[in-house]
């Protein structure tokens, strides 16, 4: 890391930092060089943060009031929102925060995609990344569980049978991750022990994604390497805490419109009706964020080749950075790429809206083809187009563009007549 | 290197880890079985059923180890359909006689053999069942015709104790 010797001021703080230097990690903290183009896109990593927060706070607080038992837990869950003092806000909180968090995700991830920022070198950071993503799923899933509603139980059974899909062992798997025969109350206990730990979990492995991330520093929507710290850099404290502070409040807005005006609008009827093994609810449908992937697994005529694809369509994700063989980060001085990435975008939005219909018809046609494109992007478009496309010049700084005006050929020629 | 003979220091460390590894594995396996059905689960192993008044073309459904049994009186119209299939048209070949010894009685597991939903009866092209999450028809046999599901609906254990008795499992 590039940061200077740091000393504190008072004699107290020295010799608390000679032994414990947590004021020289607040110092680089606070004096971070961060690049000074970055837009409100860079936002989503603090919004994320503010997130976690929320949901493992609002989490505590209705764990004090959840019962984890079959015959109880939809029963304290009306409680909670019934008879606890504010239970219904901190519950409406925890539940429309899932979707939040998950909002906030997906916009930080196709920031990476489009300003290439999962290029080297910040490969450990993506993967993380989506590490963190994958325990994100894990943990809302098990989550929704837990209310005992009909989508959770029969989401549950469906989610915890696409194990039964490995051969051989799958029978033996299932049974093991319910603690029975069916998803029953062994299985309620263990969810909700999960769902308690994994957010821990998210929290460790964002002290590393930030970690990774203060190595190479951030990215920005130039792509080009920067001297740190440099005219090409600025403070993160106070310029990005403002910048960061302001969009999070943008952010709360929404957050509070879900959570006063329409706090049900993302969850689905069903959920209000006790948990009934017998009786399968007529339409099964995941939340929203996990709907592309559902599209994905159910397009695949075939049990075990379905689950494979779904699960291949979020890792395919840990090794793009080799699959992307471009060695120009951002989206701005690729024109092709630029066009596949809003292609991809439209076809997950369209996986998504298939996920929610019935798998059949025309809708199942559509998410076939939807489902093919997005693997045809990722392992033949990509790897493709690094070596195909005709990239626009980049700028040699930051500063430059803004200065000279647009980034373009004759920009960088004159820059290079001028230097003969 | 592999010139290099192996000293006492090199066979005591890798007498250590293997040791420790299998300490380590001792360790973690009641932790990780601990998991398993438990002994109170594995005790609810059968159900009987009272099925006296079960008339022709009806299905009643009861709850064995916590899934849903199918128990359906068929009609002869059913058993004459289930019966004539020829087993190279069936995705998962099994004979009806073989599923439904007493050809009028059909006891089966009601999950989804695709991702265990209870399918819906009389619904679907073959007139048998319908899986509503992903689509699998299911034919008068409960087998698998139509649809992601890789087999038919499974047959558990059972007997008839008496005539108007079905012990599942």
């Amino acid at each position: 890391m590039s940061d200077h010797e740091y000393t504190p001021k008072s004699k107290a703080g020295k010799w608390f930092n000679d032994r414990l230097p947590l004021l020289t990690l607040a110092n680089h903290l606070t004096d971070y060089p961060t690049p000074k183009n970055l837009n409100y896109w860079w936002t989503f990593g603090g919004i994320l943060t503010f997130c976690l927060i929320t949901q493992i706070v609002t989490g505590l607080t209705l764990a004090m009031h959840y019962i984890a038992h079959a015959d109880m837990a939809f029963e304290s869950v009306e409680h909670i929102m019934r008879d606890v003092n504010y239970g219904w806000l901190i519950r409406y909180i925890h539940a429309n925060g899932a979707s939040m968090f998950f909002l906030a995700v997906y916009i930080h991830i196709f920031r990476s995609l489009f300003y290439g920022s999962y290029k080297s070198p910040r490969e450990i950071i993506w993967i993380i990344g989506i590490i963190i993503y994958l325990l994100m799923m894990a943990a809302a899933f098990m989550g929704y569980v837990l209310p005992w509603g009909q989508m959770s139980f029969w989401g549950a059974t469906v989610i915890t049978n696409l194990f039964s899909a490995i051969p051989l062992v799958g029978e033996g798997i299932v049974t093991w991750l319910w603690g029975g025969y069916s998803v029953d109350n062994p299985t309620l206990t263990r969810f909700f022990t999960l769902h308690y730990l994994i957010p821990f979990l998210i929290l460790g492995l964002v002290v590393l994604h930030i970690w990774a991330l203060h190595v190479p520093g951030n990215n920005n929507p130039v792509g080009i390497d920067i001297k740190k710290p440099s005219k090409d850099t600025v403070p993160f404290h106070p310029y990005i805490v403002i910048k960061d502070g302001f969009a999070l409040l943008m952010f709360m807005i929404v957050f509070a419109f879900f959570v006063f005006y329409a706090p049900n609008i993302l969850g689905h009827a069903d959920n209000y009706i006790e948990a009934n093994p017998l009786v399968t609810p007529a339409h099964i449908v995941p939340e929203w964020y996990l709907l592309p992937f559902y599209a994905i697994l159910r397009s695949v005529p075939d049990k075990l080749l379905g689950v494979v694809a779904m699960l291949s369509a979020i890792l395919i994700l840990a090794v793009l950075p080799w699959l992307d063989t471009s060695k120009i980060r951002s989206a701005v001085f690729r024109p092709l790429y630029k066009q596949f990435y809003w292609i991809l975008v439209a076809d997950v939005l369209i996986l998504g809206y298939m996920g929610a219909m019935p798998a059949e018809g025309l809708y199942l046609l559509i998410a076939r083809v939807a489902t093919a494109y997005y693997f045809l992007h990722f392992l033949v478009i990509l790897p493709v187009l690094g070596l195909k496309e005709r990239t626009i010049p980049l700028p040699l700084s930051i500063t430059e563009p803004v200065l000279g005006g647009s980034p373009n050929m004759a920009m960088a020629k004159k820059k290079e007549s001028k230097l003969e | 290197m592999s010139d290099k003979k192996p000293k006492r220091r090199d066979f005591l460390f890798t007498a250590s880890y293997a040791v420790g590894a299998v300490g380590a594995a001792a360790v973690v396996w009641p932790l990780v079985d601990q998991m398993n059905p438990d002994a109170s689960v594995k005790a609810l192993a059968s159900t009987e059923v009272d099925v006296s008044s079960l008339t022709p073309g009806n299905t009643i459904t009861v709850l064995w180890r916590g899934k849903p049994v199918f128990i359906r009186r068929r009609t002869q119209e059913e058993i004459a359909e289930a019966r004539s299939v020829k087993l190279e048209d069936l995705i998962h070949p099994e004979k009806d006689e073989d599923r439904a010894k007493n050809p009028e009685w059909l006891v089966m597991l009601g999950v989804c053999t695709h991702l265990g939903c209870v399918p819906l009866n009389d619904k679907g092209d073959y007139n048998g069942w319908f899986c509503p999450c992903h689509g699998s028809h299911y034919d008068t046999s409960g087998r698998i015709r139509k649809g992601p599901a890789p087999w038919n609906m499974e047959i558990p254990k059972y007997e008839f104790v008496n005539t108007n008795t079905i012990k599942i499992g």
